[in-house]
Protein backbone atom coordinates (compact mmCIF):
# COMPACT_ATOMS: atom_id res chain seq x y z
CA UNK A 1 0.00 0.00 0.00
CA UNK A 2 1.21 3.47 -0.88
CA UNK A 3 2.30 5.37 2.23
CA UNK A 4 0.63 8.68 2.89
CA UNK A 5 0.29 10.92 5.95
CA UNK A 6 -3.04 9.34 6.90
CA UNK A 7 -1.62 5.84 7.16
CA UNK A 8 1.58 7.07 8.82
CA UNK A 9 -0.30 8.49 11.79
CA UNK A 10 -3.15 5.94 11.62
CA UNK A 11 -5.62 8.80 11.23
CA UNK A 12 -9.33 8.14 11.17
CA UNK A 13 -10.89 11.35 9.82
CA UNK A 14 -14.45 11.86 10.96
CA UNK A 15 -15.95 13.18 7.77
CA UNK A 16 -15.41 13.12 4.09
CA UNK A 17 -17.27 15.52 1.88
CA UNK A 18 -17.10 17.21 -1.49
CA UNK A 19 -15.95 20.61 -2.65
CA UNK A 20 -15.60 21.88 -6.20
CA UNK A 21 -12.62 23.32 -8.04
CA UNK A 22 -13.63 25.34 -11.09
CA UNK A 23 -16.83 23.28 -11.06
CA UNK A 24 -15.21 19.84 -10.80
CA UNK A 25 -16.18 17.88 -7.64
CA UNK A 26 -13.26 16.88 -5.40
CA UNK A 27 -13.17 14.65 -2.30
CA UNK A 28 -12.09 16.34 0.92
CA UNK A 29 -11.52 15.20 4.50
CA UNK A 30 -12.44 17.11 7.62
CA UNK A 31 -9.50 19.18 8.79
CA UNK A 32 -7.79 19.39 5.41
CA UNK A 33 -6.83 22.81 4.16
CA UNK A 34 -7.91 23.93 0.71
CA UNK A 35 -4.32 23.40 -0.45
CA UNK A 36 -4.29 19.84 0.91
CA UNK A 37 -7.52 19.03 -0.91
CA UNK A 38 -6.19 20.41 -4.17
CA UNK A 39 -2.82 18.67 -3.84
CA UNK A 40 -4.58 15.37 -2.99
CA UNK A 41 -6.38 15.73 -6.31
CA UNK A 42 -3.11 16.35 -8.12
CA UNK A 43 -3.78 20.07 -8.63
CA UNK A 44 -0.71 22.22 -7.92
CA UNK A 45 -1.62 25.60 -9.43
CA UNK A 46 -4.76 27.66 -8.73
CA UNK A 47 -3.77 31.26 -9.22
CA UNK A 48 -2.21 33.29 -12.03
CA UNK A 49 0.17 36.14 -11.30
CA UNK A 50 -0.91 39.74 -11.72
CA UNK A 51 1.62 40.84 -14.33
CA UNK A 52 2.57 37.81 -16.43
CA UNK A 53 -0.32 35.43 -15.65
CA UNK A 54 2.06 32.71 -14.52
CA UNK A 55 0.73 29.73 -12.51
CA UNK A 56 1.05 29.71 -8.71
CA UNK A 57 0.24 27.25 -5.92
CA UNK A 58 1.75 26.43 -2.53
CA UNK A 59 5.22 27.79 -1.91
CA UNK A 60 5.84 28.04 1.85
CA UNK A 61 2.80 26.11 2.99
CA UNK A 62 2.73 27.83 6.38
CA UNK A 63 0.93 31.12 5.77
CA UNK A 64 3.97 33.33 5.32
CA UNK A 65 4.53 33.88 1.62
CA UNK A 66 1.01 34.54 0.22
CA UNK A 67 1.81 32.67 -2.98
CA UNK A 68 -1.10 30.22 -2.60
CA UNK A 69 -3.92 32.78 -2.71
CA UNK A 70 -7.17 31.44 -4.13
CA UNK A 71 -10.81 32.41 -4.46
CA UNK A 72 -13.18 30.48 -2.19
CA UNK A 73 -16.94 30.99 -2.46
CA UNK A 74 -16.34 34.17 -4.41
CA UNK A 75 -13.95 35.73 -1.89
CA UNK A 76 -10.48 36.25 -3.40
CA UNK A 77 -7.07 36.21 -1.73
CA UNK A 78 -7.66 33.38 0.74
CA UNK A 79 -4.49 31.56 1.82
CA UNK A 80 -5.13 28.01 0.56
CA UNK A 81 -2.54 26.62 2.96
CA UNK A 82 -4.37 27.97 6.02
CA UNK A 83 -8.10 27.98 5.21
CA UNK A 84 -9.83 24.69 6.09
CA UNK A 85 -12.06 23.12 3.44
CA UNK A 86 -15.76 23.02 4.30
CA UNK A 87 -18.50 20.91 2.73
CA UNK A 88 -19.69 22.44 -0.53
CA UNK A 89 -16.90 25.02 -0.86
CA UNK A 90 -16.69 26.41 -4.39
CA UNK A 91 -12.97 26.92 -5.02
CA UNK A 92 -12.08 28.80 -8.19
CA UNK A 93 -8.86 29.72 -9.96
CA UNK A 94 -7.89 33.26 -9.04
CA UNK A 95 -6.75 35.46 -11.89
CA UNK A 96 -4.47 38.33 -10.87
CA UNK A 97 -5.64 40.15 -7.77
CA UNK A 98 -8.98 38.35 -7.94
CA UNK A 99 -10.98 41.56 -8.02
CA UNK A 100 -11.60 41.59 -11.75
CA UNK A 101 -11.04 44.80 -13.66
CA UNK A 102 -12.39 47.57 -11.46
CA UNK B 1 34.91 51.67 6.30
CA UNK B 2 31.14 51.84 6.47
CA UNK B 3 29.39 50.12 9.40
CA UNK B 4 25.87 49.29 8.26
CA UNK B 5 24.51 47.97 4.95
CA UNK B 6 21.15 49.70 5.13
CA UNK B 7 20.02 52.48 2.84
CA UNK B 8 22.25 55.12 4.46
CA UNK B 9 25.38 52.94 4.47
CA UNK B 10 24.66 51.92 0.88
CA UNK B 11 24.31 55.53 -0.29
CA UNK B 12 27.47 56.61 1.57
CA UNK B 13 29.41 53.67 0.09
CA UNK B 14 28.13 54.45 -3.40
CA UNK B 15 29.01 58.15 -3.37
CA UNK B 16 32.39 57.42 -1.78
CA UNK B 17 33.21 54.69 -4.31
CA UNK B 18 32.18 56.99 -7.16
CA UNK B 19 34.58 59.61 -5.77
CA UNK B 20 37.37 57.06 -6.06
CA UNK B 21 37.70 56.15 -2.37
CA UNK B 22 38.47 52.59 -1.27
CA UNK B 23 35.34 51.43 0.54
CA UNK B 24 34.45 48.42 2.68
CA UNK B 25 30.88 47.92 3.96
CA UNK B 26 30.34 45.80 7.09
CA UNK B 27 27.06 44.62 8.55
CA UNK B 28 26.41 42.15 11.33
CA UNK B 29 23.31 41.03 9.42
CA UNK B 30 22.31 41.27 5.78
CA UNK B 31 21.96 44.12 3.30
CA UNK B 32 18.78 46.06 4.24
CA UNK B 33 18.26 43.68 7.18
CA UNK B 34 17.26 46.36 9.68
CA UNK B 35 15.06 49.43 9.35
CA UNK B 36 15.60 49.75 5.59
CA UNK B 37 13.79 46.48 4.99
CA UNK B 38 10.95 47.40 7.32
CA UNK B 39 9.81 50.70 5.82
CA UNK B 40 7.78 51.91 2.89
CA UNK B 41 10.51 53.67 0.93
CA UNK B 42 9.08 57.15 1.17
CA UNK B 43 10.97 60.08 -0.29
CA UNK B 44 9.05 62.97 1.25
CA UNK B 45 9.36 66.70 1.42
CA UNK B 46 5.72 67.19 2.41
CA UNK B 47 6.05 66.08 6.04
CA UNK B 48 9.00 68.31 6.88
CA UNK B 49 8.84 71.67 8.54
CA UNK B 50 11.15 74.34 7.09
CA UNK B 51 14.64 73.98 8.52
CA UNK B 52 17.72 71.81 8.16
CA UNK B 53 15.83 68.54 7.60
CA UNK B 54 13.74 70.03 4.78
CA UNK B 55 16.90 71.42 3.14
CA UNK B 56 18.41 67.94 3.36
CA UNK B 57 15.22 66.42 1.91
CA UNK B 58 15.14 68.85 -1.01
CA UNK B 59 18.77 68.08 -1.86
CA UNK B 60 17.95 64.38 -1.58
CA UNK B 61 14.90 64.69 -3.83
CA UNK B 62 17.14 65.99 -6.62
CA UNK B 63 19.76 63.31 -6.01
CA UNK B 64 17.15 60.51 -5.98
CA UNK B 65 15.88 61.70 -9.34
CA UNK B 66 19.45 61.58 -10.70
CA UNK B 67 19.90 58.05 -9.35
CA UNK B 68 16.57 56.97 -10.82
CA UNK B 69 17.57 58.38 -14.21
CA UNK B 70 20.91 56.50 -14.10
CA UNK B 71 20.70 53.80 -16.76
CA UNK B 72 22.64 51.53 -14.41
CA UNK B 73 19.57 51.10 -12.22
CA UNK B 74 16.77 51.58 -14.70
CA UNK B 75 13.39 50.55 -13.39
CA UNK B 76 14.88 48.18 -10.82
CA UNK B 77 14.66 50.77 -8.05
CA UNK B 78 10.88 50.86 -8.46
CA UNK B 79 11.23 54.65 -8.23
CA UNK B 80 7.81 56.20 -8.59
CA UNK B 81 7.24 59.96 -8.59
CA UNK B 82 3.72 59.41 -7.35
CA UNK B 83 3.25 62.66 -5.45
CA UNK B 84 1.85 63.09 -1.97
CA UNK B 85 -1.61 64.29 -1.00
CA UNK B 86 -2.05 65.55 2.55
CA UNK B 87 -5.65 65.93 3.64
CA UNK B 88 -7.34 67.63 6.59
CA UNK B 89 -10.67 66.49 7.98
CA UNK B 90 -11.61 69.79 9.65
CA UNK B 91 -11.22 73.48 8.69
CA UNK B 92 -8.81 74.12 11.63
CA UNK B 93 -6.59 71.30 10.41
CA UNK B 94 -6.68 72.66 6.88
CA UNK B 95 -5.70 76.14 8.07
CA UNK B 96 -2.67 74.68 9.86
CA UNK B 97 -1.81 72.60 6.79
CA UNK B 98 -2.05 75.64 4.50
CA UNK B 99 0.15 77.65 6.89
CA UNK B 100 2.77 74.88 6.79
CA UNK B 101 2.55 74.72 2.99
CA UNK B 102 3.10 78.48 2.75
CA UNK B 103 6.29 78.16 4.82
CA UNK B 104 7.43 75.15 2.81
CA UNK B 105 6.96 76.99 -0.50
CA UNK B 106 9.42 79.64 0.73
CA UNK B 107 12.00 76.85 1.10
CA UNK B 108 11.47 75.58 -2.42
CA UNK B 109 8.77 72.96 -1.93
CA UNK B 110 6.11 72.67 -4.63
CA UNK B 111 2.77 72.58 -2.81
CA UNK B 112 -0.59 72.94 -4.55
CA UNK B 113 -3.73 73.66 -2.53
CA UNK B 114 -6.55 71.25 -3.34
CA UNK B 115 -10.07 72.38 -2.48
CA UNK B 116 -12.49 69.78 -1.15
CA UNK B 117 -14.37 69.40 -4.41
CA UNK B 118 -11.12 68.66 -6.29
CA UNK B 119 -9.86 65.93 -3.95
CA UNK B 120 -11.78 63.23 -5.76
CA UNK B 121 -10.15 64.20 -9.07
CA UNK B 122 -6.80 63.21 -7.54
CA UNK B 123 -8.17 60.31 -5.50
CA UNK B 124 -11.55 59.04 -6.71
CA UNK B 125 -12.06 56.74 -3.71
CA UNK B 126 -11.29 59.31 -0.99
CA UNK B 127 -13.89 59.97 1.71
CA UNK B 128 -16.35 62.78 1.09
CA UNK B 129 -16.71 65.66 3.54
CA UNK B 130 -13.03 66.36 4.19
CA UNK B 131 -12.02 70.02 4.53
CA UNK B 132 -9.39 69.94 1.77
CA UNK B 133 -5.77 69.19 1.17
CA UNK B 134 -2.40 70.06 -0.29
CA UNK B 135 -0.74 68.16 -3.15
CA UNK B 136 3.06 67.73 -3.15
CA UNK B 137 4.28 66.54 -6.57
CA UNK B 138 7.90 66.14 -5.36
CA UNK B 139 7.00 63.26 -3.00
CA UNK B 140 8.16 59.96 -4.42
CA UNK B 141 8.87 56.37 -3.49
CA UNK B 142 11.46 53.64 -4.04
CA UNK B 143 11.60 49.99 -3.05
CA UNK B 144 14.14 50.51 -0.26
CA UNK B 145 15.66 47.04 0.05
CA UNK B 146 16.23 46.93 -3.70
CA UNK B 147 17.63 50.45 -3.70
CA UNK B 148 20.18 49.62 -0.99
CA UNK B 149 21.18 46.39 -2.73
CA UNK B 150 21.54 48.09 -6.12
CA UNK B 151 23.70 50.92 -4.77
CA UNK B 152 25.93 48.44 -2.93
CA UNK B 153 26.21 46.28 -6.05
CA UNK B 154 27.25 49.29 -8.10
CA UNK B 155 29.71 50.38 -5.40
CA UNK B 156 31.26 46.89 -5.54
CA UNK B 157 31.59 47.21 -9.30
CA UNK B 158 33.63 50.32 -8.52
CA UNK B 159 35.91 48.41 -6.15
CA UNK B 160 34.06 48.47 -2.82
CA UNK B 161 33.89 45.29 -0.73
CA UNK B 162 30.90 43.99 1.24
CA UNK B 163 31.16 41.92 4.42
CA UNK B 164 27.80 40.80 5.76
CA UNK B 165 27.49 38.64 8.86
CA UNK B 166 30.39 40.61 10.33
CA UNK B 167 29.94 42.25 13.72
CA UNK B 168 32.05 45.20 14.81
CA UNK B 169 33.03 44.62 18.42
CA UNK B 170 35.50 47.47 19.03
CA UNK B 171 37.26 50.38 17.40
CA UNK B 172 41.05 50.59 17.33
CA UNK B 173 42.57 53.92 18.44
CA UNK B 174 46.06 55.33 18.33
CA UNK B 175 47.89 57.08 21.17
CA UNK B 176 46.20 60.38 20.34
CA UNK B 177 42.76 58.77 20.53
CA UNK B 178 42.14 58.80 16.77
CA UNK B 179 40.14 55.91 15.36
CA UNK B 180 42.35 53.73 13.14
CA UNK B 181 40.07 50.82 12.30
CA UNK B 182 37.61 48.27 13.60
CA UNK B 183 37.80 44.96 15.41
CA UNK B 184 35.24 42.47 14.14
CA UNK B 185 34.34 38.90 15.05
CA UNK B 186 36.22 37.94 11.88
CA UNK B 187 39.38 39.98 12.33
CA UNK B 188 40.74 43.50 12.61
CA UNK B 189 40.59 45.93 9.72
CA UNK B 190 42.46 49.21 9.47
CA UNK B 191 40.73 52.25 7.99
CA UNK B 192 41.49 55.94 7.65
CA UNK B 193 37.85 56.70 8.25
CA UNK B 194 35.13 54.72 10.05
CA UNK B 195 31.56 55.71 9.26
CA UNK B 196 28.77 54.81 11.66
CA UNK B 197 25.75 54.08 9.44
CA UNK B 198 24.24 51.61 11.90
CA UNK B 199 20.82 53.28 11.92
CA UNK B 200 18.78 52.43 15.00
CA UNK B 201 21.86 50.72 16.47
CA UNK B 202 24.08 53.76 15.80
CA UNK B 203 24.19 54.66 19.49
CA UNK B 204 25.90 51.33 20.23
CA UNK B 205 28.56 51.95 17.58
CA UNK B 206 29.17 55.47 18.94
CA UNK B 207 29.52 53.94 22.39
CA UNK B 208 32.43 51.82 21.11
CA UNK B 209 34.26 55.15 20.84
CA UNK B 210 32.94 56.28 24.21
CA UNK B 211 30.81 58.85 22.41
CA UNK B 212 27.27 59.58 23.55
CA UNK B 213 24.72 59.47 20.70
CA UNK B 214 21.22 58.74 22.05
CA UNK B 215 19.63 56.93 19.08
CA UNK B 216 16.44 55.23 20.31
CA UNK B 217 14.08 52.86 18.53
CA UNK B 218 10.67 54.28 17.58
CA UNK B 219 8.47 51.39 16.55
CA UNK B 220 6.12 51.49 13.59
CA UNK B 221 3.70 48.99 12.10
CA UNK B 222 2.58 48.73 8.49
CA UNK B 223 -0.56 46.83 7.53
CA UNK B 224 -0.53 45.16 4.11
CA UNK B 225 -3.81 44.50 2.34
CA UNK B 226 -4.65 41.84 -0.18
CA UNK B 227 -3.64 42.81 -3.74
CA UNK B 228 -6.13 45.21 -5.30
CA UNK B 229 -6.69 46.96 -8.59
CA UNK B 230 -5.29 50.52 -8.47
CA UNK B 231 -7.49 52.03 -5.77
CA UNK B 232 -5.12 54.65 -4.38
CA UNK B 233 -2.98 56.72 -6.74
CA UNK B 234 -0.77 58.84 -4.51
CA UNK B 235 0.69 58.69 -1.11
CA UNK B 236 -2.23 60.01 0.94
CA UNK B 237 -1.95 60.97 4.54
CA UNK B 238 -3.76 62.90 7.22
CA UNK B 239 -2.45 66.32 8.18
CA UNK B 240 -1.96 65.28 11.81
CA UNK B 241 0.86 62.97 10.65
CA UNK B 242 3.26 65.92 10.62
CA UNK B 243 2.51 66.63 14.28
CA UNK B 244 2.89 62.91 15.12
CA UNK B 245 6.31 62.80 13.52
CA UNK B 246 7.44 65.93 15.35
CA UNK B 247 6.21 64.70 18.73
CA UNK B 248 8.71 63.56 21.34
CA UNK B 249 6.22 61.45 23.25
CA UNK B 250 6.95 57.79 23.90
CA UNK B 251 3.23 56.95 23.85
CA UNK B 252 1.47 55.44 20.86
CA UNK B 253 0.64 57.90 18.09
CA UNK B 254 -1.04 57.10 14.87
CA UNK B 255 -2.31 58.85 11.80
CA UNK B 256 -3.39 57.49 8.45
CA UNK B 257 -0.67 57.14 5.82
CA UNK B 258 -1.95 55.14 2.87
CA UNK B 259 -0.60 54.22 -0.52
CA UNK B 260 -1.05 51.72 -3.27
CA UNK B 261 1.93 49.79 -4.62
CA UNK B 262 2.85 48.69 -8.12
CA UNK B 263 2.43 45.07 -7.00
CA UNK B 264 -1.18 45.57 -5.84
CA UNK B 265 -1.30 45.55 -2.04
CA UNK B 266 -2.11 48.81 -0.24
CA UNK B 267 0.27 49.78 2.56
CA UNK B 268 -1.29 51.33 5.65
CA UNK B 269 0.70 53.18 8.30
CA UNK B 270 1.70 54.88 10.41
CA UNK B 271 2.23 54.33 14.08
CA UNK B 272 4.93 55.60 16.34
CA UNK B 273 5.74 54.42 19.85
CA UNK B 274 8.86 54.05 21.94
CA UNK B 275 8.77 50.57 23.42
CA UNK B 276 12.40 49.51 23.03
CA UNK B 277 13.04 46.70 20.54
CA UNK B 278 9.80 44.86 21.34
CA UNK B 279 8.78 42.91 18.21
CA UNK B 280 5.44 41.69 19.58
CA UNK B 281 2.49 42.13 17.23
CA UNK B 282 0.04 44.71 18.60
CA UNK B 283 -3.64 44.15 17.77
CA UNK B 284 -4.36 47.58 19.28
CA UNK B 285 -2.09 49.28 16.76
CA UNK B 286 -3.36 47.18 13.84
CA UNK B 287 -6.97 48.09 14.68
CA UNK B 288 -6.13 51.76 14.97
CA UNK B 289 -4.33 51.79 11.62
CA UNK B 290 -7.23 50.00 9.94
CA UNK B 291 -9.81 52.36 11.44
CA UNK B 292 -7.92 55.49 10.40
CA UNK B 293 -7.41 54.12 6.89
CA UNK B 294 -11.12 53.38 6.45
CA UNK B 295 -11.92 56.93 7.57
CA UNK B 296 -9.92 58.23 4.61
CA UNK B 297 -10.82 55.49 2.12
CA UNK B 298 -14.19 53.95 3.00
CA UNK B 299 -13.76 51.31 0.26
CA UNK B 300 -11.00 49.74 2.36
CA UNK B 301 -13.66 48.48 4.79
CA UNK B 302 -14.36 45.65 2.32
CA UNK B 303 -10.68 44.77 1.93
CA UNK B 304 -8.75 42.13 3.83
CA UNK B 305 -5.49 43.02 5.59
CA UNK B 306 -3.24 40.04 4.93
CA UNK B 307 -0.28 40.75 7.13
CA UNK B 308 1.65 43.40 8.98
CA UNK B 309 5.29 44.15 9.53
CA UNK B 310 7.12 46.38 11.95
CA UNK B 311 10.38 48.20 12.20
CA UNK B 312 12.33 50.49 14.45
CA UNK B 313 13.04 54.01 13.29
CA UNK B 314 16.30 55.48 14.57
CA UNK B 315 15.03 58.34 16.69
CA UNK B 316 17.18 61.18 18.02
CA UNK B 317 15.56 63.53 20.54
CA UNK B 318 15.60 66.57 18.21
CA UNK B 319 14.38 64.53 15.19
CA UNK B 320 17.47 65.41 13.18
CA UNK B 321 20.05 62.87 12.00
CA UNK B 322 23.68 62.86 13.07
CA UNK B 323 25.79 63.58 9.99
CA UNK B 324 29.47 64.44 10.06
CA UNK B 325 32.78 63.88 11.83
CA UNK B 326 32.87 63.23 15.56
CA UNK B 327 35.31 65.62 17.27
CA UNK B 328 35.37 63.27 20.28
CA UNK B 329 36.94 60.51 18.16
CA UNK B 330 38.90 61.79 15.16
CA UNK B 331 38.53 59.43 12.21
CA UNK B 332 34.99 58.49 13.19
CA UNK B 333 32.02 59.94 11.32
CA UNK B 334 28.33 59.39 11.83
CA UNK B 335 25.46 59.08 9.37
CA UNK B 336 22.58 57.72 11.39
CA UNK B 337 19.46 58.70 13.34
CA UNK B 338 17.31 59.68 10.33
CA UNK B 339 14.18 58.39 12.11
CA UNK B 340 11.46 57.62 9.56
CA UNK B 341 13.05 59.59 6.74
CA UNK B 342 16.24 57.61 6.15
CA UNK B 343 15.41 56.31 2.69
CA UNK B 344 14.54 59.78 1.50
CA UNK B 345 17.56 61.43 3.11
CA UNK B 346 20.11 58.76 2.16
CA UNK B 347 21.54 60.24 -1.08
CA UNK B 348 22.05 63.69 0.43
CA UNK B 349 23.68 62.05 3.44
CA UNK B 350 26.00 59.99 1.25
CA UNK B 351 26.81 62.98 -0.92
CA UNK B 352 27.63 65.25 2.05
CA UNK B 353 29.69 62.57 3.85
CA UNK B 354 31.68 62.02 0.66
CA UNK B 355 32.30 65.76 0.33
CA UNK B 356 33.77 65.69 3.84
CA UNK B 357 35.88 62.61 3.10
CA UNK B 358 37.29 64.19 -0.04
CA UNK B 359 38.09 67.50 1.65
CA UNK B 360 35.39 69.49 -0.10
CA UNK B 361 33.12 72.01 1.52
CA UNK B 362 29.70 70.36 2.08
CA UNK B 363 26.77 71.73 0.04
CA UNK B 364 24.76 72.19 3.25
CA UNK B 365 25.71 73.57 6.65
CA UNK B 366 26.10 70.46 8.82
CA UNK B 367 26.05 72.33 12.15
CA UNK B 368 22.47 71.27 13.02
CA UNK B 369 23.46 67.62 12.44
CA UNK B 370 26.70 67.58 14.43
CA UNK B 371 26.90 64.29 16.31
CA UNK B 372 28.26 65.70 19.58
CA UNK B 373 25.23 67.96 20.14
CA UNK B 374 23.71 65.67 22.78
CA UNK B 375 26.70 65.83 25.16
CA UNK B 376 25.71 67.29 28.51
CA UNK B 377 26.54 70.97 28.52
CA UNK B 378 26.44 71.21 24.72
CA UNK B 379 23.89 73.67 23.40
CA UNK B 380 21.16 71.73 21.60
Amino acid sequence: MKRNPLTLVAARPELSFQVTFDGTPLDALSGQTIAAVLWSAGITAWRTTRVDARPRGVFCGIGVCFDCLVTVNGVPNQSACLVPARPGDAITTQRGDGHGSV
Amino acid sequence: MVIGAGMTGAACAWYAARAGLRVAVLDRGAVAGGTTGAGEGNLLVSDKEPGPELDLALLSTRLWREIAEDAEFGSQLEYEAKGGLVVAAKPEGLAALEALATEQRRSGVVAESVPENALSELEPQIARGLAGGVYYPQDAQVQPARAAALLIRDARRRGATLHTGTTVTALTRDASGAVTGVVTDRGTVRASWVLNAAGTWGGDVAQLAGAHLPVMPRRGFVLVTEPLPRLIRHKVYAADYVANVASGSAALQSSAVIEGTAAGPVLIGASRERVGFDRTFSLEVARLLARRAIELFPALAQVKAMRSYLGFRPYLPDHLPAIGPDPRAPGLLHACGHEGAGIGLAPATGHLITQILTGKSPDLDLTPFRPERFETGSPA
